[in-house]
């Protein structure tokens, strides 16, 4: 990695975000904030939902309406096992992420051989099903939820998720692996077909490169960081519920990896920050907030299309 | 641009800077839905919180209190970090509110895991009431089951035979529908739970009307209870076969289906634990104080449980002495629930949930406007059927 | 077998599949010619229902609150169309899906703060609240059939449009292919115009149509959006004569669905299950209809030529 990124602005600012992350639990109490390190915790967990959306939509092109799925998928994993008294991490996160993968797996087989609109038209009629199907399951608290009891037990007396601080450097670590992950990903050949089938599918088939496998295996690859958030949220929130599934909260994801900048490695966490923390921000003053929100989100798409990447890019060329 | 930015940031870190004020006054947080259509219910429910201030003169147990409404958005992870926040940054002594069980159902853990006592002003997650129940944990309104259980009685008594269900395919929707089952004697002779973006009921009213039964029960509550019962009229089964409701036919919104000039809805039954014209002295106050408060209204059930919320905890508050942060005290006083209800007088089960009456309630028109009235006691002194689960 | 049940379930079918027709048979429009992927075009749906309650309740008439609303939506439209829309014609899909997902949050709470979240509602005339009785029993509520009546009157005023007038032609043209219909030398900035304006009033007739049965609420449009979108695929997007076919299909299928699932789930399972089954299933049917469709035949059952 060149570590000369670090000096310039949007090396900073990056850095910033991560070291804020780092240190919150500290910082929070100190200015008699300690609901910031929640607030932070849920970002993060967002924010690996979000690079999971990024690695398909920002570096391949596919935009899924139903990205919110996987998120439910995962959290319900560990909800399901929990209310039969299953706790072990051991049982709960591999199928969680594998249940995730497979899903991902039929619903990219389907999916991806559309493309453009009815591709999301497809992903956004997928996610309309789970949530039904989700709401409709009575045994697992339908829309009133699942209360989950216990944190995932790893049964290591050292690592214990029910331990706040514990759970909170698992989630950061958790999404600093999957941001390194990502970076090699996309630099990797695989990572380079990718890129370049998101940009010209057509050429690509031409010098004989099967795009579909490899868009469908980004696809299982999302899947599964997705769940992977999914079983952090419902350890964090110690409760899930089919409205982690509703569409509209893949659209909140989508907005996310625009906001930070779509095909970055740190787009994802400034666009979860930034929008969570505008939420919290408007929300506190008036009710009516939306219609402040919504305005924002138009023009950010009208004039800052490449989020807060594309700002520091527009920084870097009135420096050169 | 940059230095926009930097300048931007202290403004809103200072928005977030919590109130450093008299550290000694009692504080409430109160979650409810002050956003979205559902924002009939939390209006409601607010102006309730603040007449039952009024009343108590801005004091419990002789210190003052102050009240934090946040909004939920009628989302789970919201509700959750406003009640988060209410912790954490604004230290409050106490939560209420809560109008819906999946809210409520992530919510609660904290405040209960922070040591705080809650009350719920509306949701009746049954399991709260059973296996789930906390000392810590209180609940103004009812269990889910109670008031259809109450509707299923108030239908054997009423000599339906044959019932047709309509309800929603959600949680609290096939809750109440198990609960009419539960007491219902007679046959159910069709039963449709449809899926909650709808609001065309075109199928479903044929169906009912092929199935010739003597009576139609419904939980059709918020924005679907308008859409609904325009129909039933236009389909023309208003004229052949009566109504039962529960938590559709409400002080919430009796005046828009009085303002759309739903008529067929005037002489119909609903079953609830109160009505506006229930005969006691609190009743009486807080019914007149809530019209001034608020248009001119009648309360509905949402508002009378946020007052006896309120009521409840500074009842607890008052045999502690004062001391809202004696937990144990504050709590003994309200499983003790001495004060005057807008029901009357209550107890409470080893649950904390209320065990109250339930009477019948007909849609009249006193006086130009549309009311629920009191038509007898259906049940007295109901407890919630799972209360022996409880543990406590 | 309770055949006047069935039939009347018939009726209702066809009646959704208006309602959807009006909404798919716009947005097909808009975005077989324009290309643009209009997520706000519930909103428009919504405008159409608030407008009409209010012109209603001032004009104390029915029929006199629709006709004002017609105009009423077309300026909206027009207005939307050249302040916001026209920006996102140049961009790119995910582009139009975002903005116009910004619109809806806006209109949404908009319309909350004005018209309250009770939302607002429409009377019927004593003149259209009776029941029409047909041959061998069977009911149908007199507003309904007047919808379906109506609904049809349109599809024949839209296909007499689009397949003989000239406007109509330049609208299949550029469905077909529209960069041919710009270097022939149309006028497409007013083409463009006046297609959103036809569509937005499309939309804003079914919402107003529809509010007397299910009132006019904030965010009505959404969960009806959904279901037009999967109509335009289903029918192939640019064709009116797919949105109509494939939104009477929608239409009968979902209302078959939520009749008769239930019942037919009995032969395979207890009773219990087979009722919190059917629900689910029935929300699901249409999905997976379009998941089938764009399986076998991506680009919809009659996709405009050329496509």
């Amino acid at each position: 990695m060149n570590f000369k990124i670090l000096k310039t602005p949007r090396g900073i600012y990056n850095s910033i975000l991560i070291l804020l992350c780092v240190f919150m639990p500290f910082i929070a109490p100190v200015i008699g904030q300690e609901f910031f390190t929640d607030v932070s915790a849920r970002i993060m967990i967002v924010t690996i939902a979000a690079i999971s959306l990024n690695l398909i939509m920002g570096f391949g092109g596919m935009i899924s309406f139903g990205h919110a799925i996987f998120v439910g998928i995962g959290g319900y994993a560990v909800g399901i096992f929990a209310s039969h008294g299953i706790e072990s991490a051991y049982i709960q996160w591999p199928v969680g992420i594998l249940a995730s993968g497979f899903f991902a797996l039929i619903i990219g087989a389907i999916s991806l051989r559309t493309r453009g609109v009815y591709f999301i038209m497809i992903t956004l009629a997928f996610a309309q099903m789970m949530y039904f199907l989700s709401v409709s399951v009575e045994k697992y608290g339908s829309d009133d939820g699942l209360t989950i009891d216990a944190r995932s037990n790893f049964g290591l007396s050292f690592f214990d998720l029910s331990n706040d601080l514990t759970m909170y450097y698992t989630i950061f670590i958790l999404m600093v692996a999957c941001l390194y992950f990502t970076y090699r990903l996309v630099n990797s050949r695989f990572g380079r077909v990718l890129r370049a089938a998101k940009s010209n599918d057509e050429r690509m088939h031409t010098i004989g490169y099967p795009t579909f496998g490899y868009k469908l295996t980004a696809f299982v690859i999302a899947g599964m960081m997705c769940g992977l958030s999914g079983l952090l949220t419902a350890n964090f929130e110690s409760f899930v519920s089919p409205d982690i599934m509703f569409w509209t909260f893949s659209g909140e994801l989508i907005f996310m990896v625009v906001l930070g900048g779509m095909g970055t490695i740190m787009g994802p966490l400034s666009g979860a920050f930034i929008f969570l923390f505008l939420s919290e921000i408007l929300s506190n003053i008036t009710e009516a907030w939306h219609l402040i929100f919504g305005p924002f989100l138009i023009l950010v798409v009208l004039f800052a299309r490449g989020g807060v990447d594309g700002f520091f890019t527009k920084l870097e060329r009135r420096n050169d | 641009m940059l230095k926009k930015l930097i300048l931007a940031a202290p403004l809103s870190v200072m928005l977030l800077v919590p109130n450093v004020e008299a550290a000694e006054k009692i504080k409430v947080g109160i979650v409810i839905t002050l956003t979205t259509p559902a924002s009939i219910m939390g209006k409601q429910m607010k102006a309730a919180y603040e007449v039952a201030s009024d009343h108590l003169g801005g004091k419990m147990g002789g210190k003052e209190f102050e009240m934090i409404f946040e909004d939920d958005g009628l989302k789970p992870n919201i509700g959750k970090q406003k009640t988060e926040k209410l912790i954490k940054k604004d230290k409050v002594d106490f939560l209420t509110g809560y109008i819906w069980s999946h809210v409520m159902g992530a919510s609660a853990p904290v405040a209960l895991k922070a040591g705080k006592i809650f009350v719920s002003s509306n949701a009746g997650h049954s399991p709260y009431a059973g296996k789930m129940c906390h000392k810590n944990f209180f609940n103004a309104a009812w269990e889910n089951s109670q008031n259809p259980m109450a509707m299923g009685s108030l239908l054997n008594q009423r000599g339906v035979k044959n019932l047709y269900v309509l309800s929603l395919n959600y949680a609290a929707g096939k809750q109440m529908v198990a609960g009419v089952e539960r007491t219902f004697k007679g046959k159910v002779v069709g039963k449709d739970l449809v899926p909650m973006a709808h609001k065309d009921w075109s199928a479903e009213l044929a169906k009912v009307k092929a199935a010739k039964p003597d009576g139609v029960f419904v939980f059709y509550p918020g924005s679907w209870g308008p859409a609904f019962f325009t129909q039933y009229k236009q389909a023309g089964l208003n004229k052949t076969i009566p109504l039962y409701s529960v938590f559709s036919v409400d002080g919430a919104n009796l005046p828009v289906f009085q303002k759309r000039k739903m008529d067929h809805l005037l002489g119909t039954y609903n079953t609830m634990f109160w009505a506006p014209d229930l005969d006691n002295a609190t009743n009486k106050r807080f019914v007149a104080d809530f019209a001034k408060k608020y248009k001119g209204q009648k309360p509905s059930h949402y508002a009378a449980q946020a007052y006896d919320s309120l009521m409840l905890i500074a009842a607890g508050v008052k045999a502690a002495g004062g001391d809202a942060k004696n937990t144990d005290a504050v709590r003994k006083g309200m499983e003790k629930a001495d004060f005057d209800s807008v029901r009357g007088r209550i107890k409470f089960g080893k649950n904390h949930f209320p065990i109250q009456n339930f009477y019948a309630r007909e849609v009249v028109n006193k006086n130009g406007q549309w009311q629920v009235s009191v038509r007898g006691t259906v049940v007295k002194n109901h407890a919630p059927v799972m209360s022996n689960e409880c543990k406590l | 077998m309770n055949y006047i049940l069935l039939a009347e379930q018939i009726f209702n079918g066809f009646q959704l599949g208006i309602i959807l027709f009006l909404l798919a048979a716009g947005l097909t429009l808009v975005f077989g010619i324009m290309d643009l992927v209009n997520l706000a075009h519930g909103t428009l749906y919504m405008f159409g229902a608030f407008f009409a309650a209010t012109f209603v309740e001032l004009t104390g008439s029915l029929v006199l609150g629709m006709i004002l609303a017609l105009p009423a939506m077309l300026v909206a439209g027009i207005l939307l169309e050249v302040i916001v829309l026209r920006t996102l014609y140049e961009r790119d899909h995910l582009d139009q899906v975002l903005a116009t997902f910004g619109l809806i949050i806006f209109f949404n709470e908009l319309f909350l703060v004005v018209w309250g979240p009770e939302g607002s509602g429409i009377n019927l005339p004593p003149y259209l609240s009776g029941l029409i009785t047909l041959p061998g029993g069977i009911t149908v509520p007199e507003y309904r059939m007047v919808i379906i009546v109506s609904g049809i009157v349109i599809a024949l005023l839209l296909y007499f449009l689009v397949s003989k007038t000239r406007i109509g032609m330049l609208i299949r043209a550029g469905a077909s292919n529209r960069e041919m219909v710009g270097a022939l030398g149309i006028n497409i900035k007013l083409l463009f115009t006046l297609v959103f304006g036809l569509g937005a009033v499309l939309a804003g007739f079914a919402g107003m149509i529809i509010t007397p049965i299910t009132q006019a609420e904030s965010g009505m449009g959404e969960s009806i959006l959904i279901l037009a979108f999967v109509v335009i695929v289903i029918g192939g997007i640019g064709s009116i004569k797919g949105a109509f076919i494939a939104a009477m299909l929608t239409g009968l299928i979902d209302t078959m669905g939520r009749s008769f699932i239930d019942v037919a789930l009995l032969p395979f399972m207890d009773a219990v299950s087979a009722e919190t089954a059917g629900p689910a299933i029935s929300s699901m049917l249409i999905y997976i209809l379009m998941a089938i469709i764009l399986a076998i035949k991506p680009s919809g059952l009659f996709p405009p030529k050329g496509a």
